[in-house]
Formats: structure tokens, C-alpha cells, sequence
């Protein structure tokens, strides 16, 4: 792992493991897909035609919120919410960077064992 | 998005050679960069001090899953789980597996890590409940649908 890379990472790993924890359910997930086609939705409108209540809803709402995965914009006199696509974008460069120390281990492991 | 991360490197080394070089714990320190207390044995934890320059006070730490001699190294760990004020034992750890195959050359080394889509323990029960599969599937189309709209 390259010094940069490794101190990048240690700053940024809490956000990230939140944001694996509040993607880690099927019900947050189909929340955020619903948000995906970038129009905000109320919490109402969220809550219809589905088999999960109001309650619930605003609860994995609330979790998404906190993961900065989604957020909250003022509608007149309701709140709807629209999704924070930096913030799954910033989980693949989580990954990229994992990947990328993984690369640079492994070029070292393969100049330790052919020397 | 795919959740899980993997390596494939060939290395021109007898497959005992790069097993020695995984599994002996002085040697795994040599190329990983740290300094481990003691071997690498299955069930137990390993753990030792960082050697890059300027990273020493840090701690790395492992459990050893897996030791299937020149075929399977795997252990689980908190990745680069350094700040010495949060408990990483509550959040779950990922899996990271050598995988070892001989080549007409050498050896082909494949290493994998996965579970960074795990969920906290008290959030685990809740999600087998709704959980209808397929979630990394939503995930790649939920990134597709992102990328599309940036």
C-alpha cells in the first residue's frame, strides 16, 4: 500500500463502513432504487404500493439520511427526498482503492518470492 | 457494483515457495509490511505492528479462517481498522483467500476479498427476513442507472 493511499484510508473508512451498513438491507435498497430515477419523493409516496408503513419508511429513511446516501429537500410544506449519487460513488472508490493496495502487496509479494 | 474484490497474479515460484511466502508469518510481514508477533495459526489471531515508515504505532490484526497447505490461505480482518478510538469488533469483518494453483511455469495466485456488503449483527436478522436475493444485482443496476445520470 502506497503511504498516500494508506492514510487517505484511514480518514475515510468510518463514512464508508456506514454506508455498506445502511445498504446492507433489501428494504433500504428498495428505497434507494426507487430514488434512483432521480425524481424526490415524499415520504407518502414512497409508502405507496408497498408492504412496509409510513413508520418504517421514515425509519430506513432516517438510516439513509445518516449514511449521506440520501437527502432531504424542502417541497413547499412537505419533505421529499432525493438520492446523494457522490455518496455510491465514493463506496466504488472504497473499493478501488482496497483493489489498488492489493495490487501494489501483491507486486511485492512477486518480487519476494522470485528474487 | 461488485462487493467483492480479486486478484489473479502469476508468480514464477514453486507453489511451496509462495506458500511459505503466505503462510510463514516473518515472510508474509516481509511483503505485507508489518511486523507480526507470532505465526499465523487456524482459529487464533495474529497481530503485530505496521513497518511502513511513519504508520509504526499502527496495529494490523487477523484471524486465521483457513490453512489447507499449498491450496487455501484465508483469514478475516477489519481492513486498515486503525483508529484507536472506534471498537472495529462490533462491525464485520471481510474475508481475504489465497487460493493457490500450480502452472507449467509456477503459480497461479488468485486473492479474493469479500463482505463488505455485511450488515451489523443487530441488523442481520431483520435483513434474512426481507432479504428476496439478488441485492449485489441491484446494486450493479443502481450504479448503471447513477453513472447515467451524474
Amino acid at each position: 500500500m502506497s503511504r498516500k493511499g494508506h492514510s487517505a484510508l484511514l480518514k475515510n473508512r468510518q463514512p464508508h463502513a456506514a454506508l455498506f451498513a445502511a445498504l446492507g438491507d433489501q428494504t433500504r435498497l428498495a428505497l434507494v432504487a426507487r430514488l434512483v430515477s432521480g425524481q424526490p419523493a415524499s415520504i407518502a409516496e414512497l409508502t405507496a404500493g408497498s408492504r412496509i408503513t409510513r413508520q418504517a419508511v421514515t425509519k430506513h429513511l432516517r438510516v439513509l439520511q445518516n449514511a449521506g446516501i440520501v437527502r432531504s429537500v424542502r417541497s413547499g410544506r412537505e419533505n421529499r427526498f432525493a438520492l446523494n449519487p457522490r455518496s455510491l460513488h465514493a463506496m466504488q472508490n472504497y473499493l478501488d482503492r482496497v483493489s489498488h493496495q492489493w495490487d501494489q502487496a501483491l507486486a511485492r509479494l512477486k518480487s519476494f518470492v522470485e528474487r | 457494483m461488485d462487493n467483492k474484490i480479486e486478484k489473479k497474479i502469476e508468480l514464477n515460484a514453486p507453489i511451496s515457495r509462495v506458500w511459505r511466502a503466505l503462510t510463514d508469518h516473518r515472510e508474509f510481514g516481509e511483503w505485507f509490511r508489518v511486523a507480526l508477533q507470532g505465526p499465523f495459526v487456524i482459529g487464533q489471531t495474529t497481530r503485530g505492528h505496521i513497518t511502513w515508515p511513519g504508520y509504526e504505532h499502527l496495529v494490523w490484526e487477523a484471524v486465521v479462517q483457513k490453512m489447507e497447505p499449498e491450496r487455501l490461505f484465508s483469514f478475516t480482518w477489519h481492513p486498515y481498522a486503525v483508529d484507536p478510538a472506534v471498537d472495529y469488533s462490533s462491525e464485520p469483518p471481510t474475508l481475504v483467500e489465497f487460493r493457490l494453483e500450480k502452472t507449467a511455469t509456477g503459480t497461479l495466485l488468485t486473492v479474493t476479498e469479500s463482505g463488505f456488503e455485511n450488515v451489523p449483527a443487530h441488523r442481520r436478522a431483520e435483513a434474512f427476513r426481507m432479504n428476496d436475493g439478488g441485492w449485489t444485482q441491484q446494486m450493479k443496476n443502481i450504479e448503471t442507472h447513477v453513472a447515467q445520470r451524474p
